[in-house]
């Protein structure tokens, strides 16, 4: 904050009148209980998590438990494990949050210049919404399931085709489990952003003589940027976190392990605290880093900004 | 609309049809599943031969020790009691930010935003220690709470916008005309609010019935189980019979209301998904 806006803020408290001060009053009270709320299970314990990442805690040996400072860190990043399941995790990431943007895309322009059917269109993609995640991964997985899956009698795969028995086969499962599940809300938000483009930009375009792919990419898409971004931005910290479909599938077997999954694994199975906070931090700081990326380094404009209508 | 090609209306319904076909698809193959014996289950048929309702009795087999009637109470209570109180708390807060001049509104905002960016596996670790030193864990408290943080940014987003678009001043002119403030508030300001508190409660209560993360790491049995967590931890008869028609059937059951739902209250579904990202 600079000296100027510190000394205009003290200019403005002289003034200030007993209405201003209720007013002030009444809002802290109202936002006190959610904040509380919010900050009670996400402040506190992400320190409480940093506090355990520096210990040895492991409640199958509780006496060895003490301090270790950053061991559990230096071993996490020393193990194959992490970067595999790094890489995993950017792997499903990208593919996905790419593929949904091309359909996501191709979908809210299907839906914004709707001929008839605009009603059943929105019902069927919202749909995949609404279900849950780990019914929608149950399902994908008894369809491609060779025991009693569908697909494999359809004869463009091999009958027999073990998905689950392969990474890149299960992966390929996997993210279109994800896709399947994500792709509405990123449709949804781009046709929200289709929604602002002022029509008359278009017939202008047209008169002019451009064609729909001039029109799309000259028009289209630099006005649906900051919505794009926005979608992006969500769908991509979403994606990052994966956990249900992979652990209703393979549970992380055939190198499909994610990072949510390393982090369970750890802590609830294994029941070892500290190495399971320390990527549980390292998990924590990843996300961070990709926020901050697309807030700073690309201009997201994320709808925080609360008080300009 | 009546000035489309043929061709035009013909390419259009073939996009309607697959994309009303692809959403559909694993629903459909669900609800085959559910429907075959136990003895042919495994035939790989896209429609069952016989009908057998076999799957959804043994769900409910045994009343309250059955597979699901426990875990459906435990998701419909704790799902709803979430949205109840976040919905509650998130009115307070956005009437506030959208209605009120106080410092720091900037801040409870990008606070709210940040925590819907935020990796929920990595506050599981500690809830789980502190949910067992404090005897939460396996309650249904335990995991109402971390629905409660994870749901009311996106109720807090979803009813800001809503309340920036409700014209204020219809209040006081009402009580210019003579209304009290109580009756100004209930005549005039609950109807045009209540849309808004409305889709925020859809919104957060598909997102509690959805959860898995903290449903399975902060529960160990039955007593506060939810529905999806309850799924990934079905058991055949025997080891060896993989219960595929079980879970089907269940996922079936706790599909088709969140379809009826979402039937019902689409377009509301869609502008609280869109109100707080595009509007700002």
């Amino acid at each position: 904050m600079t000296a100027l806006s510190l000394g205009r803020k003290k200019a403005k408290r002289a003034p200030i009148s007993d209405k201003t001060r209720a007013e002030r009053k009444l809002a802290l009270m109202l936002c006190a209980p959610a904040v509380f709320v919010m900050l009670l299970v996400t402040l506190y314990p992400i320190g409480y998590a940093i506090v355990l990442s520096v210990q040895k805690v492991d409640l199958r040996f509780p006496a060895e438990s003490g301090f270790v400072g950053l061991d559990n860190y230096a071993a996490v990043l020393k193990s194959d494990l992490w970067w595999q399941d790094l890489f995993n995790n950017t792997f499903v990431t990208v593919v996905s949050v790419a593929i949904e943007l091309v359909l996501g895309m191709a979908l809210a322009l299907v839906m914004h210049r709707a001929i008839f059917g605009r009603g059943l269109i929105r019902t069927a993609v919202l749909i995949p919404y609404g279900i849950v995640t780990v019914v929608a991964a149950f399902a994908w997985f008894f369809a491609f399931d060779p025991e009693s899956g569908f697909v494999n009698t359809l004869g463009i795969f091999e009958a027999e085709k073990a998905w689950f028995g392969d990474r890149w086969s299960a992966f390929a499962v996997i993210i279109m489990a994800e896709v399947w599940k994500t792709t509405p809300f990123m449709a949804l938000l781009l046709l929200a952003g289709l929604a602002t483009i002022d029509n008359g930009l278009y017939e202008a375009a047209k008169v002019d003589g451009a064609s729909a792919v001039q029109r799309f990419f000259r028009i289209t898409l630099p006005l649906l940027k900051p919505a794009l971004l926005v979608a992006l931005l969500f769908r991509m910290l979403d994606a990052f976190r994966v956990f249900d479909s992979i652990f209703v599938m393979t549970r992380g077997s055939q190198d499909t392990e994610s990072l949510s999954i390393l982090s369970y694994n750890q802590l609830i199975s294994r029941l070892n605290l500290g190495l399971g906070s320390a990527v549980s931090v390292l998990l924590f700081i990843l996300v961070l880093m990709i926020a901050f990326v697309f807030v700073k380094g690309f201009g997201t404009a994320v709808p925080s900004q609360g008080d300009r209508k | 609309m009546t000035r489309q090609s043929p061709r035009a209306r013909l390419a259009w319904t073939v996009g309607l049809s697959v994309v009303v076909v692809y959403a559909m698809v694993p629903v459909l193959w669900l609800m085959s599943l559910s429907l075959k014996s136990p003895d042919s289950v495994a035939d790989k048929k896209v429609i069952p031969e016989n009908i057998s309702f076999e799957n959804y009795e043994a769900l409910f087999a045994g009343g309250l020790d059955s597979p699901l009637l426990r875990p459906l109470i435990n998701s419909i209570v704790i799902a709803l009691t979430a949205t109840v109180i976040a919905v509650t708390l998130a009115s307070f807060t956005a009437y506030a930010i959208a209605r009120l001049d106080f410092p720091g509104k900037g801040l409870i905002l990008a606070g709210a935003l940040a925590i819907a960016m935020f990796p929920p596996i990595s506050v599981v670790g500690p809830l789980f220690d502190m949910w067992r030193t404090l005897g939460l864990y396996d309650t249904y408290v335990g995991l109402i709470i971390p629905y409660l943080t994870f749901a009311l940014p996106l109720a807090i987003y979803t009813l800001v916008a809503f309340f920036r678009e409700i014209p204020w001043e219809l209040e006081q002119a009402a009580q210019v005309d003579g209304a009290t403030p109580w009756q100004a508030f209930r005549k005039i300001i609950l109807p045009l609010a209540a849309p808004g508190v409305f889709t925020a409660a859809i919104l957060v209560f598909i997102f509690a019935w959805n959860d898995f993360v903290f449903a399975i790491t902060l529960t160990s049995s039955d007593s506060a189980r939810t529905v999806p967590a309850a799924l990934a931890f079905f058991t055949g008869e025997s080891q060896f019979t993989a219960p595929v028609g079980a879970i089907a059937a269940a996922a079936v059951l706790v599909t088709i209301p969140i379809i009826i739902f979402v039937l019902i209250f689409q377009r509301r579904i869609v502008a609280g998904l869109t109100a707080g990202a595009v509007k700002g």
